[in-house]
């Protein structure tokens, strides 16, 4: 046994002391679960052209990617919102200099079961069946049947853009069932003729019906010019201007080709793509 | 009249056994339905999924496809991990509780120890797991930092199949070797140990399967949501079976289009865990039937 | 004299290696409260434990868990109407009643059984069960109290079993033996002797089976459904403390409020735990003294 011991021991001084040297080189992608798709797209694609390459993702949420900016412990943050201004500030007390990147450009679009007889709701209706204050279907021209209200966990990026386009920071209801991801929303509301939900524009498909808000239909075009009114930008994160591996990466999720496989993905692609230029931070 | 009456209570008496009985075999009855009904449903679903290239390729196509090669291999190193930080430690640990430890306070605060160890939830040791090793040790989320976080998890169990094993072992085995002189700790490596092996072995093989299953103390400690390439060092975030199952269970992109390839994982992951269990309890079949003494 | 030395410091390296699982509870409970206690900062505790709304993520944040501990409380209660007559039944089916080749497998099983992982039940609640609830009783949602209760149900019946199986094995031969000599049925030896002898051992057994539940993490995570509210009958979702820290806390800025809230979370249910499991010990203790030696 004491053989055990002793190989125990070097073993765990020799993790101990290893740390350091252990990190090699490689790309590092964190965050939002709504850029996630676009990452993992543009990243195979990358890595079947650049095979020496080891890029490895994660998901989380956009405040998980910034986290992680900040620790310093990844490349590329991924975010479905701008950074917050005590973010930077962190990041800047730590030596870290985040730099904006816009890769794509993401509709919000609340959805229902494709059975759901309503088609179109303002924004003070989806605001109102949120914070819980309208809940049957009824009382927006529906059924009378109740309202499930589905919503993202409250730390995504989706959520949030929700919450501030949407709710203008009102609380959202308690009932709400929090789901993990927009492929989980889209599940549960397929599923469910008593739902609402809300997900990317990527994620909308055939399983379940997505509504109008205002009167405007969720589009490439209409959250493009921003006239769908729950449309904003998505974000990949560096820790200064892109250098290396990172930049030729990012170039790639920008030029044409990477651009193409973001709106395969369902999202909308930069109107300015074909200049494959980086935006700096506004 | 009264023989009447006494034989009808009789009746009534034999009466209330036998629904008793009906009702405890009824529950043994749902137990084991519920078992074989919930293994032959991920077998029926899963089995379409595994093929040759389901278990040796990695995910594409945002892991609507592919395979899920990455996550056996990093659910093999969590484990192999985890087995050996809890073997050396639970088995000394129950040499001493066995061989050397006098009844006691301090014995008894070990074993007090021990028995809340078992009892913490296993989020808890997540947590732990990232507070201590990943933050304050500065492992990152890692195989390294996951492997400790399912090793202190499955200690108890190795310890408590480990004391079991040894205490198994006939006092008479002890006493005739410390009447030849032998030395106590000789008598433990040389007689005791060597007699105890297969039980400890079966508790070790129940403990990695536990830690095969695990997710939630791998979640912020070891697990991610997808690498294409296998890990290069012990400091690498690696993909998992149980993690991976759970992602494209809720946090997927495409969850229904996904389905086949879940329960190919979870079938995976089943027959992996299971299998294992299925190992140690034939290996202690076999070896109550063997037993000498 | 060497010799003698030797054993000396073999003897005291071993008693350090197994003191390791109490300093490891050590340390876990010095982390918790070292990323959890800051939040007592921003709030009382009684405010924390007792606070009706969890809204982690806004500004102000507030971090109130009772809804989340009265889902914790609400799954495992079902979870154990369910599972502890059933555990506690087949226990005896095991140990007294069935033939000896049934025995052997139906052991087996509920090994097995302990041993399917918790993402497993999730995902099998959350793809089988939820959806044929659902629509079965026609309910909002199938991700709810009674799915998670009953999948719970399932990972806690092992625990229960066997350890309700041991304490009746040790009833003494010789208690059985009575009553029968006195014209006892099985059924009434079953009822009125053994297991009132192996009473302590079962309420241990059930104490564990609860302690295994209320930590259980996947499944809650998976099935519950995840509404941070209180629940107002057996369908609605609720979010219990494990599935809360497990779904939030990859996502919960490192350092931040939330983070140290989580954290804390994580002591409230530590503790839970603890004090299930240390009832547990003190109940079998007490269940080591029922032998023929009280006799």
């Amino acid at each position: 046994m004491n053989k055990y011991v002793k190989q125990f021991m070097l073993i765990a001084l020799c993790l101990l002391f290893g740390t350091g040297a252990a990190f090699a080189e490689k790309i590092v992608i964190k965050g939002s679960t709504t850029v996630l798709p676009i990452a993992q797209a543009t990243l195979e694609a990358y890595m079947k052209a650049n095979p020496g390459v080891n890029i490895s993702l994660s998901g989380g949420g956009s405040g998980d990617g910034i986290k992680a900016l900040i620790d310093k412990s990844t490349d590329i943050a991924n975010s479905s919102r701008e950074i917050k201004a005590n973010e930077v500030a962190l990041a800047k007390s730590k030596g870290v200099n985040p730099v904006t990147t816009v890769v794509a450009i993401d509709g919000i679009v609340p959805i229902v079961h494709p059975n759901n007889k309503v088609k179109n709701l303002s924004i003070d209706q989806l605001s109102q069946i949120y914070q819980g204050k309208i809940t049957n279907w009824k009382e927006v021209g529906g059924d009378d049947l109740q309202i499930v209200v589905v919503s993202r966990d409250s730390s995504s990026g989706t959520f949030e853009a929700w919450a501030e386009m949407v709710l203008n920071k009102a609380k959202v209801t308690p009932r709400a069932q929090m789901q993990a991801s927009s492929g989980a929303i889209v599940q549960a509301v397929s599923k469910n003729k008593y739902a609402i939900g809300y997900i990317g524009l990527g994620y909308v498909n055939k399983s379940i019906k997505a509504l109008t808000v205002n009167g405007i239909q969720a589009s490439a075009k209409t959250a493009i010019s921003k006239e769908y009114p729950i449309a904003r930008n998505l974000y990949m994160y560096t820790n200064g201007q892109p250098a290396g591996e990172v930049a030729k990466f990012i170039k790639f999720v920008l030029s044409p080709a990477g651009q193409k496989l973001v709106a395969k993905e369902g999202f909308v692609p930069l109107p300015m793509a074909k200049e494959t230029s980086k935006k700096g931070k506004k | 009249m009264k023989v009447e009456n006494q034989k009808s209570y009789i009746k009534w008496r034999y009466f209330k056994q036998t629904i008793f009985f009906g009702v405890v075999r009824l529950s043994a009855l749902i137990i084991t339905a519920a078992l074989i009904g919930i293994l032959t449903y991920i077998f029926f679903h899963g089995f379409r999924a595994i093929s040759w290239d389901f278990l040796t390729l990695p995910p594409t196509d945002s892991m609507t496809a592919g395979g899920i090669m990455p996550a056996i291999v990093g659910t093999l190193y969590l484990t192999i991990g985890a087995i050996s930080v809890a073997l050396p430690l639970g088995v000394v640990s129950a040499i001493y509780l066995t061989e050397y430890a006098k009844q006691g306070r301090w014995i008894r605060i070990i074993r007090i120890g021990v028995n809340c160890l078992a009892g913490v939830p296993s989020v808890v040791f997540g947590l732990f797991g990232l507070g201590f090793f990943v933050v304050f040790l500065k492992f990152g989320s890692s195989i390294l930092a996951g492997s400790l976080t399912l090793g202190i998890l499955i200690l108890p169990t190795v310890i408590g199949a480990s004391e079991e094993a040894l205490k198994s072992v006939p006092q008479t085995f002890r006493e005739a070797s410390l009447a030849l002189g032998v030395s106590k700790w000789s008598t433990i490596a040389r007689i005791v140990l060597p007699s105890a092996l297969p039980g400890i072995l079966t508790g070790s093989i129940l403990g990695v399967g536990r830690a095969a299953g695990e997710t939630a103390p791998i979640m912020f400690t070891a697990a991610a949501f997808f690498t294409a390439s296998l890990p290069k060092s012990i400091f690498d975030e690696v993909m998992a079976l149980p993690y991976h199952i759970y992602v494209l269970a809720t946090a997927g992109t495409h969850i229904e289009q996904t389905r086949s390839l879940q329960y190919g994982t979870v079938l995976v992951l089943v027959g992996l865990v299971l299998g294992i269990d299925l190992i140690a309890i034939l290996i202690r079949s076999s070896m109550r039937r063997k037993k000498r003494w | 004299m060497t010799r003698h030395f030797r054993e000396i410091i073999i003897r005291n390296l071993f008693a350090c290696f197994a003191f390791f699982s109490v300093l490891i509870l050590g340390l876990i409970v010095i982390f918790l409260f070292r990323e959890g206690m800051p939040i007592f900062q921003q709030i009382s505790v009684f405010k924390f434990i007792f606070g009706s709304a969890w809204y982690p993520t806004y500004d102000p944040p507030e971090y109130g868990i009772w809804p989340l501990i009265v889902g914790s409380l609400v799954v495992t209660f079902f979870a154990c109407l369910i599972a502890v007559p059933l555990g506690v039944l087949s226990a005896i089916y095991i140990s007294e009643i069935a033939p000896g080749a049934i025995k052997e497998y139906l052991k087996s099983i509920i090994e097995l059984l302990a041993g399917l992982p918790s993402v497993v039940l999730g995902f099998f609640g959350m793809v089988i069960v939820a959806p044929w609830l659902q629509e079965t009783f026609d309910l909002p949602t199938g991700l709810n109290i009674i799915n998670a209760s009953v999948m719970l149900a399932i990972m806690a019946i092992p625990t229960i079993s066997s350890i309700s199986e041991d304490a009746i094995y040790a009833v003494p031969r010789e208690f059985k033996e009575a009553s029968y000599a006195l014209g006892a049925t099985k059924y009434e030896t079953i009822i009125k002797v053994i297991i009132p002898a192996a009473l302590s051992g079962i309420s241990t057994a059930v104490i564990l089976g609860m302690a295994r539940a209320i930590g259980e993490t996947m499944v809650v995570l998976m099935v519950a459904g995840g509404a941070a509210a209180i629940p107002q009958s057996i369908f609605d979702s609720v979010r219990p403390m494990p599935a809360s820290i497990a779904a939030e806390m990859g996502e919960a800025p490192f350092g931040s409020g939330h983070y140290h809230a989580l954290f804390a979370t994580g002591i409230v249910l530590f503790f839970v735990t603890l004090a299930f499991n240390l009832i547990a010990d003190y109940f079998s203790n007490k269940f080591k003294e029922v032998g023929s030696g009280t006799l």
